[in-house]
């Protein structure tokens, strides 16, 4: 196999290089990263043949114009963009062939925040403490630790052997731009006034336009705190729903901190941050709760989503 | 010790919700038990100041077991009475003048000069808590609490990497340019956290430092 690259021509509004994420160095302060929605950078992987921790790009709401400088096959998972090789549509969910010198270009988006484009091999950009996932404002990993911009060449792999046809089945993306996500209460709810897990459920909370890859600030009733004490910061995970002071609370996503000292009413579970990760500033989101039980259901029902693929692959 | 639940993926071990090196021990002592034991399905494992977050996966992680786990080591850690003393990790700072604009704002708040709050603020060895924030800024303290000016009500937009700053009885350095509301009072040519070292952070939980002025510092 020869070395190939994807040049940029145009990035889009907010391409980076991610991977399942930098996981194991949390202790001294490195976030993990990784994309939005997992579940969509997991699919593309499969699409193409690679593991779930080959490198993809997460395209953001405008998405980028790349010349295929090597014959190989790709994946487009997520938001449903409309994209065209050399002026023709190329399909979402499934595995396409693409030469040496074509033109892939993103187009208007439909439905959905952020798409996963995966290549056969994976992008091969340098590893950064075992992670090539894209930290922005830490500056690590991807492409000097930054989203792409013109000119940017990602190293990929020339492919002799093309798989072009292998389908999945994506995830059900929000519709009308609102999403629904279950959440399990905790760890500081008991430090809020009673209606306010009411509160949280019982609304929509619009996403503020001051939201990225950190987290999503959100617009609605103010979540009114019982208990007026510190929290002494602690570690946080993505999903987690924390409330300063002033009652605005922010979900944590991708590119969190490591800890925070706000109390967190409660985490939306692992199944449906996915969901949460095909949303955009000024889309509505709601929160319903749920219970551990659901929540490793939900997960293993999304899990049999990727194996259902993977029943087909062998079959065929 | 307490274990709380952080949604589906996340476990928060918590002992007494206190800023104190005892209890910072035992959660350090805590996560690096943990992490020697390779769970299964466990993806990090993170000491705060008096907490641990156990990161997993719940479809590779028996929960059970984990918690089973965890309440083992809690229970080796919390007889944890002292900590083995270690060398203190020396830090060189130039103080004042321009690697330092706020330390005049911080001697008129202490009510004291420059280099009374110089002499200070390197008198004390102090303890790294927990890392955050941004790859490897340590949370250190306690600073004295005569100097201990609280952050600023609007951070700098940007805060030169090596900075040194006081935020109430907190102290640290930041180790790349980045947003942020400290008082500066120095700064320092030490690399805080490099990825490409075979230990990437100059920090970590539980390690003493002391900084030392140079020649050169302005109070």
């Amino acid at each position: 196999m020869t070395l190939g690259s994807l040049e940029v021509i145009k990035p889009g509004l907010l391409t980076s290089v991610q991977d399942l994420g930098r996981y194991g160095h949390q202790a001294v302060g490195v976030p993990v990263a990784g994309p939005m929605d997992v579940f969509s950078h997991r699919l593309a992987n499969q699409l193409v043949g690679n593991d779930a921790a080959a490198a993809t790009l997460e395209v953001t709401l405008i998405g980028p114009e790349l010349l295929i400088e090597a014959d190989t096959t790709l994946a487009i998972v997520g938001a449903l963009f409309e994209t065209t090789c050399d002026g023709h549509p190329v399909p979402m969910d499934a595995s396409f062939v693409v030469r040496a010198g074509q033109r892939l270009k993103f187009g208007r988006l439909v439905q959905g925040a952020r798409a996963y484009l995966s290549v056969a091999g994976g992008i091969l950009t340098a590893g950064v403490l075992g992670s090539r996932a894209t930290h922005l404002v830490s500056g690590m990993g991807g492409l000097q630790g930054r989203a792409l911009l013109p000119g940017d060449r990602l190293p990929v792999l020339a492919q002799t052997v093309l798989r072009p046809g292998r389908k999945g089945v994506g995830l059900t993306l929000p519709t009308g731009r609102r999403a629904r996500l279950r959440v399990m209460p905790g760890p500081q709810d008991d430090w809020f006034h009673p209606d306010a897990l009411t509160a949280l459920v019982g609304v929509s909370f619009r996403i503020s336009p001051r939201s990225n890859r950190m987290g999503y600030r959100l617009e609605g009733p103010p979540l009114a705190r019982l208990d007026e004490r510190e929290l002494v910061s602690e570690p946080v995970g993505m999903g987690a729903i924390q409330v300063p002071a002033a009652g605005a609370p922010i979900l944590l996503m991708a590119d969190r901190q490591t800890a925070g000292g706000y109390p967190k009413i409660g985490y939306v579970i692992a199944a449906d941050l996915p969901l949460a990760g095909q949303l955009a500033p000024g889309d509505f989101l709601e929160f319903i709760l749920c219970s551990r039980q659901e929540a490793v259901a939900a997960l293993i029902a999304r899990e049999r989503q990727l194996l259902r693929y993977a029943d087909m692959k062998e079959a065929s | 010790m307490r274990i709380r639940e952080c949604g589906d993926s996340m476990l928060l071990v918590e002992f007494a919700p206190v800023i104190d090196p005892l209890v910072n021990a035992r959660a350090i002592a805590l996560a690096t038990r943990l992490r020697d034991r390779h769970p299964r399905g466990v993806r990090d494992v993170a000491p705060g100041y008096c907490t641990v977050g156990v990161h997993f996966d719940p479809l590779q992680t028996d929960l059970l077991a984990l918690e089973a786990a965890i309440a083992d080591e809690a229970a080796v850690v919390e007889t944890v009475v002292a900590e083995s003393p270690k060398a203190p990790i020396e830090i060189a700072v130039i103080y004042g003048g321009e690697a330092g604009p706020d330390l005049a704002a911080v001697a008129e708040h202490a009510g004291c000069t420059a280099a009374d709050v110089v002499e200070r603020h390197a008198a004390r060895t102090y303890r790294v808590y927990m890392l955050g924030f941004v790859p490897g800024f340590a949370y250190m303290g306690r600073v004295d609490a005569t100097i201990a000016m609280p952050r600023h009500r609007a951070p700098r937009e940007r805060v030169p990497a090596g900075s040194v700053g006081i935020a109430g009885e907190q102290t640290g350095v930041y180790p790349v340019a980045s947003p942020g509301g400290w008082q500066l009072i120095g700064r320092t040519s030490r690399v805080m956290f490099d990825p490409t070292r075979a230990v990437p952070s100059l920090l970590a939980p539980g390690d003493l430092v002391r900084f030392v002025p140079l020649a050169g510092s302005r109070p």
